[in-house]
């Protein structure tokens, strides 16, 4: 038992020392002291999904490590989301560590105060190793955690950048070139779609809130920017017509019936039936789509860039963090977790298991970790996503009301509506909310 | 004033001093309920209310703003919106289960084969959990795979969106509530015919009366008041239903089938603003209070004809 332990806290120091060698290009002098905070009980608040399984896979490592005993549940999102406000606003949460999901909680989360400030814990040689350093995080992911005074009050743990997937088996079918161009991708839809044989040319998400993050895409690539320096919304300017357009023209004429109903979920569905040539979404899909036992397009699905717009050629980013409760007593033992949980060694998993990809760029252009990821087109794409990755939706407080309105009109323009029209009336309604929320 | 009325009798039997007053002997078994009534019940209510005098959103101090959030109703065009497919969705998730559950009971009232057996299968949608049923008609729905489109083809019609478009939604969340709550008024409408004298159906017969005459001038003014029962316990169900529309649209698409309790939970939940909320919660509860009155004022009405009729 013990020299199994030891061999695992070896091999982690090992890998810190040579990302520290590799990185910074002096040897690592100081040690983290692991055993300072032992016996210490943590609680953890998850969101479910691939990195809560990544971290309760291997918390037993921590545990061994520090002595400090994780006790970690993971909720769905929606509910965990919830569950964290309601908590975290009374003042007495009742866990230390919090995971968050940036695009939706980074404004809110920063001015009501409720993460402690990390920025101390990240200097100190004795908590932290000497390769995690803020200059590896993606400028995506520093967006993200650092707040404006430039203190980092949480970890970028995974980021999700939306990539196109495509099934070349149909694309070679009808001899489509994979499309460069968002023009080209709708040409190229249309071309694909044949509804005799229920095969559409694109399918992606069509339910309102959810589709926001797929639409702000073709909103960036067509130049658009969320706010102006007064911090005006300005998702109804002529960008984002153009953008709906592309959107309801794709929805309406390439896409499978019902479209108007679905997330993800049913668009996956759709294109693991290989009913579907093309789907943009998050790029956590490679594992299911190329499980023999929940898909029909094993092998034959390509990844790939989202098409360049005529004014702009991005990845949508949205990301996840870890970060900890200010009401915490145990802060320094929380952040020595936080820090493992965005380590090489956990990043590295992360990243092989497809379950998603690390802010950090040490892991993400390693070759020795690229070596253990299945599927090298999958993180070609994601690895090209990251040199251009922009956020994918406005950092504002509301963010829930925004993707509920704004994503309302975008489905109204499903069944026929004019986006000009839907995208002011949907800002009419928004933009007192978000005066309301941003003043107080 | 009261006082005085009230405690003149019990002095007088008490052979007491006439002025002095006693509190009634029955006090400490009034309180451990009125405390629970006070607690779980008048609290909340007043808290909501004045809740919803704030601007209270989670996260941000809260400020006493008067009836501003209730101002803010009729110009929140997603909140107008929710009444009208409240108030859509509850008439037809009333009318529809009442008239085929009444149907059914005088379908299952009949004397046939195999009766109680084909009467418990009948019932069995409303025993189930609503998720798990909105799940499993999420799944029918697919217009690509559910079966509903598959049996449309079969009998040659074109597929249907069903809700995954905003004109066919609402009926469609309709047809799932209309098959669970239809037992229920068939059962409600059962006992009401078991009740029923047989008298008045030997006259008609003997009157030479056909099926649907018995029907429209006998059975149907007999039943009434269970009917309406019925109805009550439907509409206070429909108004407030939440879990079938979250489970199967969340309100979708676009805000199609958002009822105002789809639409407070967002607001409240989602979005934090629970002062806002607390305000629709307000009216969405005045809404039915009003609704029960109505249909408790056109029952006492009813009632009293229908008495009058059978003594006529």
């Amino acid at each position: 038992m013990s020299h199994h332990l030891i061999s695992r806290r070896q091999m982690l120091a090992g890998t810190a020392a040579a990302g520290a060698v590799g990185l910074t290009g002096f040897p690592a002098r100081a040690e983290i002291n692991w055993k300072k905070y032992s016996g210490t009980t943590l609680e953890v608040i998850l969101a479910k999904g691939p990195r809560g399984d990544n971290l309760q896979k291997y918390i037993k490592e921590f545990t061994e490590l520090s002595g400090i005993k994780v006790e970690s549940e993971q909720i769905p999102e929606q509910q965990q989301r919830q569950k964290c406000v309601i908590e975290l606003s009374s003042g007495k949460p009742s866990f230390d560590v919090v995971h968050l999901s940036y695009h939706v909680q980074k404004r809110q989360f920063e001015k009501a105060g409720w993460l402690a400030d990390m920025s101390g814990f990240l200097k100190d040689p004795s908590l932290t190793p000497p390769d995690l350093v803020e200059s590896d995080f993606s400028a995506a992911g520093l967006q993200y955690a650092r707040n404006d005074k430039g203190q980092m009050l949480s970890l970028p743990w995974s980021v999700d950048y939306f990539i196109l997937y495509y099934n070349k088996e149909l694309f070679q079918k009808k001899g489509v070139e994979v499309p460069k161009t968002l023009e080209e991708m709708a040409v190229a839809a249309e071309k694909l779609t044949d509804p005799k044989d229920g095969i559409y040319g694109f399918v992606g998400r069509g339910l309102r809130n959810a589709n926001m993050a797929m639409w702000t895409n073709f909103y960036l690539n067509y130049g658009g920017e969320f706010l102006d320096a007064k911090g005006n919304i300005l998702t109804d300017g002529p960008e984002a017509v153009e953008a709906t357009k592309l959107y309801q023209r794709l929805l309406t004429k390439c896409a499978p019936p019902g479209v108007a109903g679905f997330n993800w979920m049913e668009s996956m569905a759709s294109f693991t039936q290989g009913r579907s040539a093309m789907w943009i979404d998050a790029d956590g899909w490679a594992p299911p789509l190329e499980d023999p036992a929940a898909s029909r397009v094993v092998g034959k699905v390509g990844y790939t860039l989202v098409p360049a717009g005529p004014k702009g050629k991005f990845s949508s980013t949205y990301g996840d963090g870890v970060g900890i409760a200010a009401a915490s007593k145990n802060k320094e033992a929380a952040y020595l977790l936080c820090q493992w949980v965005v380590s090489r060694g956990q990043g590295a998993r992360l990243l092989q298991a497809g379950g998603g990809v690390p802010f950090r760029n040490s892991i993400v252009d390693d070759a020795e970790v690229a070596k253990g990821v299945k599927t090298k087109e999958w993180l070609q794409s994601v690895v090209d996503s990251a040199k251009i990755s922009k956020l994918g939706l406005p950092v504002i407080i509301p963010v829930a009301e925004f993707r509920d309105i704004v994503g309302a009109a975008l489905t109204a323009t499903l069944s026929g509506a004019d986006p000009a029209t839907e995208l002011k009336k949907a800002h009419e309604q928004f933009r007192p909310i978000l005066e309301r929320s941003e003043k107080a | 004033m009261s006082v005085v009325t009230q405690t003149e009798p019990v002095a007088a039997d008490k052979t007491a001093p006439a002025r002095e007053w006693r509190p009634p002997s029955y006090w400490p078994f009034v309180i451990p309920a009125l405390v629970v009534v006070l607690a779980v019940i008048i609290f909340p209510w007043v808290f909501t209310i004045w809740m919803s005098l704030q601007e209270w959103k989670v996260g941000s101090p809260t400020v006493f703003v008067g009836l501003a959030n209730y101002l803010r109703l009729p110009t929140d065009p997603r909140f107008v919106e929710a009444v009208g497919h409240t108030l859509s969705y509850t008439a037809l998730s009333v009318v529809l289960p009442l008239v085929f559950g009444t149907l059914a009971a005088v379908v299952f009232h009949q004397k046939f084969a195999a009766r109680g057996f084909l009467r418990g299968i009948f019932i069995m949608p409303m025993m189930a959990t609503p998720v798990a049923i909105a799940l499993v008609w999420t799944m029918m729905f697919h217009p690509q795979l559910g079966v509903l489109n598959y049996l449309l083809s079969l009998v040659g019609l074109p597929p249907q969106l069903w809700v995954f478009n905003p004109t066919t939604v609402i009926p469609s969340l309709v047809l799932v509530e209309t098959w669970q709550w239809t037992p229920l008024v068939m059962l409600i409408v059962l006992g009401g015919l078991a009740a029923i004298p047989t008298e008045p159906y030997e006259s008609a017969q003997i009157d030479g009366a056909n099926f649907w005459q018995v029907f429209r001038f006998i059975t149907l003014p007999l039943i009434m008041p269970f009917l309406f029962i019925a109805g009550m316990i439907r509409m206070i169900d429909a108004v407030k239903s939440f879990d079938i529309i979250f489970a199967i649209t969340q309100g979708g698409p676009g805000s199609a089938s958002e009822t105002i309790n789809v639409y407070l939970y967002s607001v409240a939940f989602v979005y934090y603003d629970l002062g806002y909320g607390s305000a629709i919660a307000v009216v969405f509860f005045l809404l039915i209070v009003a609704l029960a009155a109505l249909l408790l004022y056109l029952r006492k009405r009813l009632l009293w004809t229908s008495a009058l009729g059978s003594d006529a």
